[in-house]
C-alpha cells in the first residue's frame, strides 16, 4: 500500500480531483495548509510598507492506494493536472503504508481501501 | 408660527443625525483596520466614546463652550445643542483610533470625560463660542474654520500625538533592528463601509455647520458647502489611487480611503468659500499629504494603525491654511488659529494623558497585546468561530 501526499495550488484542486477520479482513485482527503519552498514566500505591500508573506496558502491531498501501479497512475494524474509551469506548483510525496483499517467494518489493508 | 425657526431646527436635527452616522463609520473603519483579536475592544471604545463624550458635553462642556443654554434664538436650543454635541465624540474617535490595539479601555474613557467636558469645549469657546480670550493677543475667533478642520480634526490629532508619544507603538510593530513590521488589516470590506459612512456623515458635518437653510442665501450656502465637501473627497480618492499606483505599482484601498478622508478633512475649514473647482486641488493636496505622511510617521515609529495622524492632524492644518491661500481670508489669521489651538491642545493633552497613564496605565502589557485586548478586557471575541470549528 502506498500513500501519496501532494501539495498543490488551491485553484488547481478541481482539475486534480477530476484527473484522480478518471485515474480510478475512489477517495481522497484534502486539507488547507500553508507553506513555502525555495523562493521563501512572496512580498506584499500595505500602506506604503513592504512585507513578506512567508506562508502561502496551499491544498494538501492525501490518497492511499493498494499497489505501486495505482500509485504511479495517481502521481501521473496529479503531476499533469496540477502543473502550471510557474513557481510554487507544489510537490508530491509517495510513501509506504504498513496498515489500513476501515473503522465501520474493521476490514484490514487492501479490503479496507 | 415662524417657518424659519422650524425649518432651521429641522435642518440642525437632520445634520446631527448624519453626523451620528460617523459613529459606526469610525467603529467599522477601525474594526476593519485592526486585527481580529482586538475588534470587540475597539467597538466597545467607540460606543463608550459616543455615550461618555456626549454626556460630558451635556452636563458640563456645552455651557462652558457657549456660556449658557440660551445663547441664540434662531433655532430650538436643544436642536442647537444636539448638533454641537454630535461633534464631541469625533474629536476623541480621532485620537482613540490611532492608539487602538494597545490601549486599555478605562483610561481611554477617563480621557474621554476630560476632553468632552473641558478640553474640546475650551477650543470651541475660543473659536465658535463664548470666547474667553476675546480682546487678548491670543484671540483667534476671526479664523475661518467652518466645520472644524482645526477645531475638531487637528484637536483630535494633537491629542493623538500626545497619546502616541506616551504609549509607544504596538508590540511587534518594529523589529529589534528597528525595521518596520507590517501588521495588515483584518477586514477590508469593513474599512470601506466605515469610510463611506464617514463620507456621508460629512455632509451633515459641513452642511449643518452653515447653521441655517431657511432663506435662499442660506440654502445656496448649504448646497455649495455640501457640493465642495463631496468634490474634495472625490479628488482625494482619485489622487491617492494615482499616487499609490505611481509610487508602489499597486492599488492600496486603505490608502485610497485615507486619501478621500484626508480630502474631506482638508475641505472642512472653508467649503462655503470656494468656487466649485478649488476643492479638487484642496482634496488632491490633502490626499498627497496622506500618501506622503503615512510612511513618514511609520518611519518615525509613531505607530498609528488607522492613519489618523495623516488624515486628521496633517490635513486639519492643511485645510485651515488652505482657506488663507485660496480665499480673501488672511493667511496669518489662519496660521495663528492653527498654532494657538496646537499650543493649547498638545501640552494639555500630554499632561492629562501622562497623569492618567501614571494611575491607570494606558498601554496594555506586551503579553496582553499578544493575547488580544478582547480576551483581556472584554472577555468576548468578535470572531470566535475563526478558531473554534465544531
Amino acid at each position: 500500500m502506498k500513500k501519496i501526499e501532494a501539495i498543490i495550488k488551491p485553484f488547481k484542486l478541481d482539475d486534480v480531483k477530476e484527473a484522480l477520479v478518471e485515474a480510478g482513485i475512489e477517495g481522497m482527503t484534502i486539507s488547507e495548509v500553508k507553506g513555502y519552498g525555495r523562493q521563501q514566500g512572496h512580498s506584499e505591500l500595505y500602506r506604503g510598507a513592504e512585507y513578506v508573506v512567508e506562508f502561502i496558502p496551499k491544498v494538501k491531498i492525501e490518497i492511499v492506494v493498494s499497489s505501486q501501479e495505482f500509485a504511479d497512475k495517481a502521481v501521473e494524474a496529479i503531476m499533469h493536472s496540477a502543473k502550471t509551469g510557474k513557481i510554487g506548483d507544489g510537490k508530491i510525496f509517495v510513501s509506504d503504508i504498513s496498515k489500513t483499517i476501515r473503522i465501520r467494518t474493521e476490514e484490514e489493508d487492501e479490503d479496507a481501501l | 408660527m415662524d417657518m424659519h425657526y422650524v425649518i432651521d431646527t429641522f435642518f440642525s436635527l437632520f445634520a446631527m443625525t448624519l453626523i451620528i452616522l460617523m459613529v459606526p463609520g469610525f467603529a467599522m473603519l477601525e474594526a476593519g483596520l485592526v486585527r481580529t483579536k482586538n475588534v470587540t475592544s475597539v467597538l466597545t471604545v467607540n460606543t463608550m466614546i459616543y455615550a461618555v463624550a456626549s454626556m460630558s458635553f451635556l452636563l458640563i462642556g456645552y455651557q462652558y463652550a457657549f456660556g449658557s443654554w440660551d445663547h441664540q434664538d434662531s433655532i430650538n436650543k436643544y436642536a442647537f445643542f444636539l448638533f454641537q454635541m454630535a461633534f464631541v465624540g469625533k474629536v476623541i474617535n480621532i485620537m482613540s483610533g490611532g492608539v487602538s490595539e494597545r490601549s486599555r479601555i478605562i483610561p481611554l474613557v477617563i480621557f474621554t470625560v476630560i476632553i468632552g467636558a473641558f478640553l474640546y469645549p475650551t477650543i470651541v469657546n475660543i473659536t465658535w463660542g463664548a470666547n474667553f480670550l476675546s480682546g487678548t493677543f491670543l484671540d483667534i475667533s476671526s479664523m475661518h474654520d467652518l466645520a472644524g478642520s482645526t477645531v475638531i480634526h487637528s484637536t483630535g490629532g494633537w491629542a493623538l500625538v500626545a497619546a502616541i508619544l506616551i504609549m509607544g507603538p504596538r508590540r511587534g510593530r518594529y523589529k529589534k533592528s528597528g525595521a518596520i513590521q507590517v501588521i495588515p488589516a483584518s477586514n477590508i470590506p469593513l474599512v470601506v463601509l466605515g469610510a463611506f459612512l464617514l463620507w456621508i456623515g460629512w455632509f451633515g458635518f459641513n452642511g449643518g455647520s452653515v447653521g441655517a437653510i431657511s432663506t435662499k442665501e442660506n440654502a445656496d450656502a448649504v448646497a455649495l458647502t455640501i457640493m465642495n465637501t463631496n468634490t474634495a473627497g472625490l479628488s482625494g480618492a482619485i489622487t491617492a489611487w494615482l499616487l499609490t499606483y505611481f509610487r508602489y505599482k499597486k492599488f492600496d484601498i486603505t490608502m485610497i480611503l485615507n486619501g478621500a478622508l484626508g480630502g474631506l478633512v482638508a475641505i472642512t475649514a472653508g467649503p462655503d468659500l470656494y468656487n466649485i473647482y478649488t476643492p479638487i486641488l484642496i482634496g488632491a493636496i490633502g490626499a498627497a499629504l496622506v500618501v506622503l505622511f503615512v510612511p513618514i510617521f511609520d518611519r518615525l515609529k509613531m505607530d498609528d494603525p488607522v492613519g489618523a495622524l495623516s488624515v486628521h492632524l496633517v490635513n486639519g492644518i492643511w485645510g485651515t491654511l488652505a482657506v488663507g491661500i485660496f480665499t480673501e481670508v488672511s493667511f496669518l489669521t489662519q496660521l495663528k488659529g492653527v498654532v494657538v489651538v496646537g499650543a493649547i491642545v498638545f501640552p494639555l493633552s500630554f499632561a492629562i494623558i501622562y497623569s492618567i497613564n501614571k494611575v491607570f496605565q494606558l498601554r496594555a502589557e506586551d503579553d496582553e497585546q499578544l493575547e488580544g485586548i478582547d480576551a483581556i478586557e472584554c472577555g468576548m471575541e468578535a470572531y470566535p468561530e475563526f478558531k473554534r470549528s465544531i
